[in-house]
Order: structure tokens, then C-alpha cells, then sequence
């Protein structure tokens, strides 16, 4: 099993320093799986033309390509303007329409006050069950206060992000198995 | 339709289309290499014709784990190989290709075969060719209106004037040699959307419509508005043939089959197109109003007859060697055409 940190802005340190907590806590638990952070900040992503994913090069590819092997995947990410970081969506825009078929997708948010906490609700998930991901509900919502010197000091917030991680390796397995013994071909 | 070569009288068509792929089998991992896989195709086309099928295409894909990208050169191997079977490109790349340069290689294909060469145009579902050949992504769609335009043109006039964006002008030229009645049958590839559909049938252009699996209502609709499109551009529907191409694999029984082919597309479509085929829809794909023709040879004969009914095309094109099927299975399945399905499915199709 692959799972796959993508913090998805290219500014701001709240979204990655949750991000490494999270895959933090998914290498303590599960020593067995294969975990890899892509933070959106360290690559030079193009924008989509509408080619196939395995058409583009460089960085672009890299995510891409990354992301399609991936068996889980939790997004990160910060609300900007009142909904996802355009450099998020672009990433959902490069890959096919069904890309997260047979994946297990898990969020996690921060933002800079409450007021923004059904962006994920309304905006994302929509996405999400779009490309078809098996959605862990319930996300973890993180403000500016529960942070101090990139740090999270929230016991609370580590709590919630312990379960994240517990819930999105738990599904991804179940729905494996599932899957497995559905068919007999 | 005699235009085209296609006599409803005799029933539905029969052909056999490959990609040209070159993938390894994912039952070994092992992969022949492209000198085998060429000949494999040649040998492939010469038993299609023993069984009696109608047509036998190759395709043009410019990427890695194909190798039929001078799928013309292919298929006057496979003109001179054959006697009796129709042959054509399932598709060619217009876009990024010279109409006029295809045009001299099918005409010259169809005097090797004596009169049996097709060409089918596409577009091309990956890019890559793009930057191969010279090509801007970004005139995609005007490429191919373009390019396909003066193909038709060249096939219909024998001394051609034309301008236009991506081609110098042509100032009363004649494209030589001509085929052997004059002309040649072309087709535009469809990909199964309604939207693709009706490009060709405003043109009143045959319809190639490949698709890779889902239930034959949702099919009809294209072909309907492929119709309606043709009817609205002022052609007789009636005298534009539809064809179908899909996955075709028969085996003892539907389980067996399925068994065998799931590994090859699933493996195949991975490396070619970046995503495997959902097991969910692969199990569907054996339904009897599923138009991927998986099964034994019984349900595939009541699966065929049932899409003819449905659709009223003219002619149904099988992929069965994808994602490295081996020689061996590919022989056993013509076989079971030969024997068993095509005699029903003509016998059904014909009118008496």
C-alpha cells in the first residue's frame, strides 16, 4: 500500500507542518506502508492542457504520475478565497476524470478562522466524488490558533489528525480486501 | 452503401482490428519482440481471411509498447499476404500526417491488394505524436477538420484545388496513382461520444465507432444522432455505413473468459493509457446488452445479433489480440469465429 501526503498551496507553512504530522503519525501506526509527501510549493507544476497525465514531463509528470500509483491520498490544504487553492484544483484538472478510482482520499484543512469550515464540505468533496475517490468523511479542520512557530499545540487537533490517520489506512485496506474477493477473475 | 463496398444483403460484416500494440503478456511478463509482433500481425490478417472474416484492420499510435507506427507499410505486407479480405487503418492520425502522402500510400496499398484497401481517419487519443512530428497541440481539432477535409477531397477529385492552414496549396494537382475503382472507402473514426458522432454524420461520412464497453442503449444514442446529423447535413442515412469496434474474447465458457482477457486489458490499458479497466465494469462487459463481446461463442452470437438489431450497422470489428494476448489464444478465437459465430451471425444477418 502507497499513501501519499499532498499539500496542495504554494504558500503558507500551516497545511505542510499538519501534512508531516499526519504522515507522521501513519509511519509510527503502520510501519509496512510506503508513504511520500508532495508539497505543492517544492514543484513547478504546469498548468493542464488536457493531455493524458502520462504525456506531461518534468515536476508535472513527477505528481502526476505519483499520485495515479498512490492507493491513498490525503489532501491538505488552505481556503483561499473562500474555496481551494488554485493550485490544487490545477492538479485535480491534470489527471483523468476517474483518477481516484479505487483510492481512498482523507482531508485535512487549515485556515486562518472558523467561519470557512464547509469550503471542504461544499467545494471538495464534490471533486472528490467527481474523480470517484472513497471519501474518509470526516476531515480534519485546523485554525491559525492551534499553531504556534509551525508547530501544532493543540492536543485536540493531534488527536483528530491520529484518527485521520487511522481512517484512511483502515478503509483503504477494507475496501482492498473487498475488492479482492468480489470477483473471480 | 455500394459506394463504400458494403452489401447489406449478405448481413452484417465481420472484421478483426489491432492497435498495433506491442505489450508484454501479463500472464509471463514476457514481451516478443517488434520483429515477431509484425509478423505475428501478418499471420494474424491471413487467418482472418482463412476463417472467412469480411476485414482486417491496423492501427497508427506513435508512443511506446506500439509497433505499427508505419501501419501503412504493415498493411501492404498484409496486401500481398491475402487474396480476398477487405484491409484498412483502424485509425490513421490525419492530424499530424500529409493527406496527400496518405492518400499515395492506401491508393498504392489498394493496387497491391487489388481493389480491398479502407482507410480510417482519427485523431489520435494521446499526444506525444504531436512533438514527434512537428506538430502544435494546440490546432488538435483544426488539424484533423483540416487535414481530413482534403483527404476526402483528394479521394473524390482527381486533380485537386485546395487551400488552406497547415498544408501549401494545391493548384490543380493530381494525387497519384488512383486506386483501382477511382476511389477509396473512408471512414471517420468515432470515439462513442454523441458529440463525435454528429462531426460525421453533418459530413455524411461513414462512422468507424470504436468504444471499450457499456450497454448497447447507450450506443444507439450515438448512432442515433449520427443519423439525425447525417439527415440534418442533407445525406441519406441510409447509405452511410456504421460500424462498431470493440474487445471480443470467446472462450468455453463466460467465467473462462473472463479469467483470460481481464489480465491483457487491464495490464495493457495501465501502460498505454495510464489507467486499468475497474473489474466492475470488465464483469458487466459479459451482460447480454453489453456490446463488449465477452462470453462463449453462444452468448457472443445472441450479443452480436442483439447489437445489430439495436444499432442496424454494417459492420462489427473485433480487438482481440490486446496487452500481448498470445498467438496460440488469438488462433483459437478466430477459430471459434470461423466455425461457430460468424456462419450464425450471417445467417441471422443476411436478407434471404
Amino acid at each position: 500500500m502507497k499513501l501519499i501526503g499532498l499539500s496542495g498551496s504554494q504558500v503558507g507553512s500551516k497545511t505542510r507542518t499538519a501534512m508531516n504530522e499526519a504522515v507522521k503519525k501513519v509511519n509510527e501506526k503502520y510501519p509496512g506502508i510506503e508513504t511520500d509527501i508532495i508539497d505543492l510549493a517544492e514543484y513547478d507544476m504546469q498548468f493542464s492542457d488536457g493531455r493524458n497525465y502520462l504525456d506531461y514531463e518534468g515536476d508535472t509528470g513527477y505528481v502526476t504520475k505519483e499520485l495515479m500509483e498512490a492507493d491513498a491520498i490525503i489532501i491538505g490544504m488552505p481556503i483561499f478565497q473562500a474555496s481551494l487553492p488554485g493550485a490544487l484544483k490545477n492538479v485535480f484538472d491534470l489527471l483523468p476524470v476517474d483518477a481516484f478510482r479505487d483510492k481512498t482520499v482523507s482531508m485535512l484543512i487549515t485556515a486562518g478562522s472558523a467561519k470557512h469550515y464547509l469550503v471542504a464540505d461544499l467545494q471538495l468533496k464534490p471533486i472528490l466524488s467527481y474523480m470517484k475517490a472513497q471519501i474518509v468523511q470526516t476531515y480534519v479542520f485546523i485554525e491559525e490558533k492551534d499553531f504556534h512557530q509551525k508547530e501544532i499545540i493543540n492536543t485536540d487537533v493531534l488527536d483528530r489528525l491520529d484518527r485521520l490517520a487511522e481512517d484512511t489506512v483502515v478503509l483503504t485496506q477494507t475496501f482492498e480486501q473487498i475488492r479482492e474477493n468480489q470477483y473471480d477473475f | 452503401m455500394e459506394k463504400y463496398r458494403i452489401h447489406p444483403e449478405n448481413g452484417l460484416e465481420f472484421g478483426i482490428y489491432t492497435l498495433g500494440d506491442h505489450l508484454p503478456d501479463p500472464h509471463t511478463g514476457e514481451r516478443i519482440s517488434a520483429q515477431e509482433r509484425v509478423h505475428e500481425l501478418i499471420e494474424y490478417a491471413t487467418l482472418a481471411e482463412q476463417a472467412g472474416l469480411d476485414f482486417f484492420s491496423v492501427g497508427e499510435s506513435h508512443q511506446e509498447y506500439f509497433a505499427t507506427q508505419a501501419h501503412a507499410v504493415v498493411l501492404s505486407a498484409i496486401a500481398q499476404a491475402t487474396n480476398k479480405i477487405k484491409i484498412g487503418s483502424s485509425s490513421t492520425i490525419i492530424s499530424t500526417s500529409d493527406p496527400v502522402r496518405v492518400y499515395e500510400n492506401f491508393a498504392t496499398v489498394d493496387l497491391i491488394s487489388k481493389g480491398r484497401t479502407e482507410i480510417v481517419a482519427g485523431r489520435a487519443s494521446r499526444i506525444g505524436l504531436f512533438d514527434l512530428l512537428g506538430y502544435n497541440v494546440q490546432d488538435y481539432e483544426a488539424l484533423y477538420e483540416e487535414k481530413f477535409d482534403l483527404l476526402r477531397q483528394i479521394n473524390e477529385q482527381e486533380s485537386v484545388n485546395w487551400e488552406g492552414e497547415f498544408r501549401a496549396s494545391l493548384k490543380n494537382a493530381r494525387v497519384l496513382p488512383r486506386p483501382v475503382e477511382g476511389s477509396l472507402p473512408i471512414w471517420r473514426a468515432v470515439g462513442g461520444t454523441p458529440a463525435s458522432a454528429m462531426k460525421a454524420g453533418y459530413a455524411g461520412v461513414p462512422m468507424f465507432m470504436a468504444h471499450l464497453g457499456g450497454s448497447s442503449d447507450r450506443f444507439k444514442q450515438t448512432i442515433d444522432a449520427y443519423r439525425d446529423a447525417a439527415r440534418a447535413g442533407g445525406h441519406d442515412p441510409a447509405q452511410l455505413p456504421v460500424a462498431t469496434a470493440g474487445f471480443f474474447y470467446a472462450a468455453e465458457t463466460t467465467q473462462q473468459a473472463l479469467k483470460d482477457l481481464y489480465p491483457h486489458i487491464n495490464e495493457g490499458m495501465k501502460r498505454t493509457n495510464g489507467g486499468g479497466f475497474p473489474k466492475q465494469l470488465f464483469a458487466q462487459g459479459a451482460e447480454p446488452h453489453n456490446i463488449m463481446n465477452t462470453g462463449s461463442p453462444q452468448e457472443i452470437i445472441e450479443k452480436i445479433l442483439h447489437q445489430h438489431e439495436v444499432f442496424g450497422h454494417q459492420r462489427y470489428v473485433a480487438q482481440i489480440d490486446f496487452g500481448g494476448m498470445p498467438m496460440d489464444k488469438i488462433r483459437k478465437n478466430i477459430e471459434l469465429i470461423g466455425d461457430t459465430i460468424l456462419p450464425a451471425v450471417k445467417k441471422y444477418t443476411a436478407k434471404k
